[in-house]
């Protein structure tokens, strides 16, 4: 037993700023879907459109560990990594808007972002394909003998393509430097896990390629930073893949288009019990008891990021459609 | 110049551009230790190591998969599928991410890799190991095609493949592999979107690749003897394809036949009857035929499987009609 007391570390001023800006990447990715889903409603943004709200804590809480020459790939739920990972949400918005200022010229849209700068190398819009892609960056990584690693975000229903076992094999075989996040929302669109995956524990499911895995809970941003860091240490230090079953919760419909939802699948109840761990509140909660931040530290993060997606959306307005000439462009590299 | 067979053309190829791009490597199934199912990549494995030839589970879409994801980190993948009739299970990675990663990337990223072997019927092989997939490939925007026909030629095209900033879908031919020819010693490359006149005439025009080009030439010595001489084309890569040779030939000769071992239903022949019926049908004297396989599952019987592909029998009736 302990003979001493442990007083409570006070964290350094370092600590609590990268405190406050997990609070203002999850904050701001907030903000920004809530308007991607008024400007969907407004026939601004198009096609399909997938939010992240309610799973923030996870997109941020492992980007934020990383080096800055990591790569990220993920599914076509994608706003959240490029938002974290720093792109511009001014481009990230005028691309939701389809405008030639966007991150690709209007050419992917929501589902197809791509930031090759903050190495965001693709959302991948076919489910299950990115953990192929994201596998043969990680190759490339290890080809190349770099310490660079590789995140690949993908949802459950996607565990169930051939392409999930085909390629996690090889990353096994090849001990490939990166990591394999499975976002567990409990739903692959409509479809719950229990109906959808014979074997529902999915870090089991993974267990089977020579490389770990294991469940986290990824509605509190500080824990999912604390896995991120340790995960990310060893798989940089192994260079062995790792496999991390991502416990989350979106408080929102598949998509944007979805009007069943709640009602058809899950019900209201269910959803509203999952909110009671919206990662953004409970941070606030934990800043203020701690003495980490104050009210008015938090309302001026509240208003930065409102004048961000203000911006953004004004930015997204205000630009052209791409001249008729992009159309042609970038069939093949001339 | 020294006389080779086509596979070591295509070697050739594989070992300078392995020698030249330390980001070039190779990868596919049984194609190291076993040293490839048609022997292409005889020696590479034992010559330079794991490093550069990398064997693969039989798993198509992923080590396709891998291959685009390094490509577009700026590796340059070789990947040998053993027939491209197993490509089909890769056609998501190659028609949804290979072509479209540098258009919906607005530009962002480019995907340079080549996927190669062969397609086609070989001896028997029935029905599902003798697709020809060149109409598949070529109809998708974002990849090109090149498709050679003699060693020379698959030598000169996939080193241009290899270095080219795009997906390349190298289709060879499984019945070519032996067959002999000169090749250029060291560096040699060809263009793409450079018809080859492989032989020049003034009564048709034969336009082909890869096997067709063989028949069209044996059919083309028949038809000689009986006084019709013969153009014979080989387009050598689809996309893109040279459509103005193509139509300098037929403003000499007037009349046209496409051949190809591929389904004659909407195949590669269509397209090549419709850009000529677009461009220089005042040109024509005659409707332009064309000379393909059958619309039939291949069967595994040989007679059967005789009268499933085009035979030199076929082009030279085929020419006849045209002149008739």
């Amino acid at each position: 037993m302990s003979t001493r007391t442990k007083k409570p570390v006070r964290p350094s001023t370092e600590e609590r700023e990268e405190l406050l800006e997990l609070y203002r990447q999850m904050l701001l990715i907030r903000r920004f879907e809530e308007h991607c889903d008024k400007a969907y409603r407004q026939d601004k943004i198009g096609g399909y459109l997938h939010l992240y709200i309610g799973e923030e804590a996870l997109a941020v809480g492992f980007i934020s560990q990383l080096n800055s020459d990591d790569r990220v790939l993920g599914h076509y739920r994608d706003h959240g990594y490029v938002l974290a990972l720093g792109s511009d949400p001014k481009a990230v918005m005028a691309e939701l808007y389809g405008k030639v200022t966007g991150l690709c010229r209007g050419k992917g849209g929501s589902m197809h972002l791509y930031d090759k700068e903050k190495n965001f190398l693709g959302g991948y819009a076919i489910v299950g394909d990115v953990i192929g892609i994201a596998t043969g960056a990680a190759f490339t990584a290890k080809y190349e003998g770099s310490d660079r690693i590789v995140l690949c975000f993908f949802g459950d229903g996607a565990m169930n393509a051939g392409l999930f076992h085909e390629t996690l094999n090889m990353a096994g075989l090849w001990d490939l430097p990166i990591i394999y996040i499975v976002e567990n929302n409990k739903y692959a669109m409509g479809t719950p896990v229990e109906l959808h995956s014979a074997e529902t524990d999915l870090a089991k499911r993974a267990s089977v390629y020579g490389f770990p895995s294991e469940t986290i809970d990824a509605m509190d941003v500080l824990e999912v930073r604390q896995h991120a860091r340790r995960i990310i240490d060893q798989v940089r230090q192994t260079k062995q893949p790792y496999f991390v079953e991502a416990i989350t919760y979106r408080f929102v419909g598949h998509g944007a288009a979805d009007i069943t939802d709640p009602g058809s699948y899950r019900t209201r109840q269910e959803v509203e019990e999952w909110k009671q761990r919206d990662p953004i509140p409970n941070l606030a909660n934990y800043l203020l008891q701690n003495k980490l931040a104050t009210q008015a530290d938090l309302d001026q993060i509240d208003q930065e990021v409102h004048q961000v997606v203000e911006e953004a959306v004004r930015f997204a307005d205000e630009s052209p459609d791409p001249p008729l000439d992009v159309l042609w462009e970038d069939v093949l590299v001339d | 110049m020294a006389i080779k067979t086509y596979r070591e053309a295509l070697r050739e190829a594989l070992i300078e551009e392995l020698d030249r791009d330390e980001r070039v490597f190779l990868m596919g199934e049984d194609i190291g230790r076993y040293q490839g199912t048609f022997r292409v990549t005889e020696g590479l494995f034992q010559k330079y190591g794991p490093h550069r030839v990398w064997d693969t589970p039989i798993s198509e879409p992923g080590f396709i998969s891998i291959a685009i994801g390094a490509a577009i980190e700026g590796l340059r993948p070789v990947v040998e599928v053993m027939t491209w009739s197993f490509a089909f299970l890769a056609m998501d990675a190659i028609v949804n991410h290979a072509a479209k990663i540098l258009y919906k990337s607005g530009g962002a990223c480019r995907v340079p890799m080549v996927i190669r072997g062969p397609a086609g019927p070989g001896k028997q092989l029935a029905s599902q190991h003798s697709h020809s997939i060149e109409l598949w490939l070529a109809h998708s925007p974002g990849l090109k095609v090149a498709i050679p026909s003699t060693p020379a030629d698959a030598k000169g095209l996939l080193k241009t493949a290899i270095r080219d900033e795009n997906p390349v879908m190298f289709i060879e031919h499984p019945q070519l592999y032996l067959t002999k020819g000169e090749v250029p010693e060291g560096e040699y490359t060809l263009p793409f979107g450079r018809a080859n006149v492989v032989r020049e005439g003034t009564d048709v025009t034969i336009i082909t690749y890869s096997r067709g080009v063989v028949l069209a030439q044996q059919s083309a010595e028949r038809l000689k003897e009986e006084g019709i001489e013969v153009e014979i084309i080989d387009l050598r890569t689809l996309v893109p394809c040279d459509w103005e040779t193509v139509f300098q030939s037929i403003r000499k000769t007037h009349r046209a036949i496409a051949v190809h071992d591929d389904w004659r239903y909407a195949g590669f022949g269509a397209e090549i009857v419709a850009q000529i019926q677009e461009h220089a049908f005042d040109e024509l004297d005659a409707p332009v035929l064309r000379v393909a396989g059958a619309d039939v599952p291949m069967p595994y019987n040989k007679y059967l499987e005789r009268h499933a592909v085009p035979q030199v029998d076929d082009i030279v009736a085929a020419v006849k009609q045209v002149i008739a």
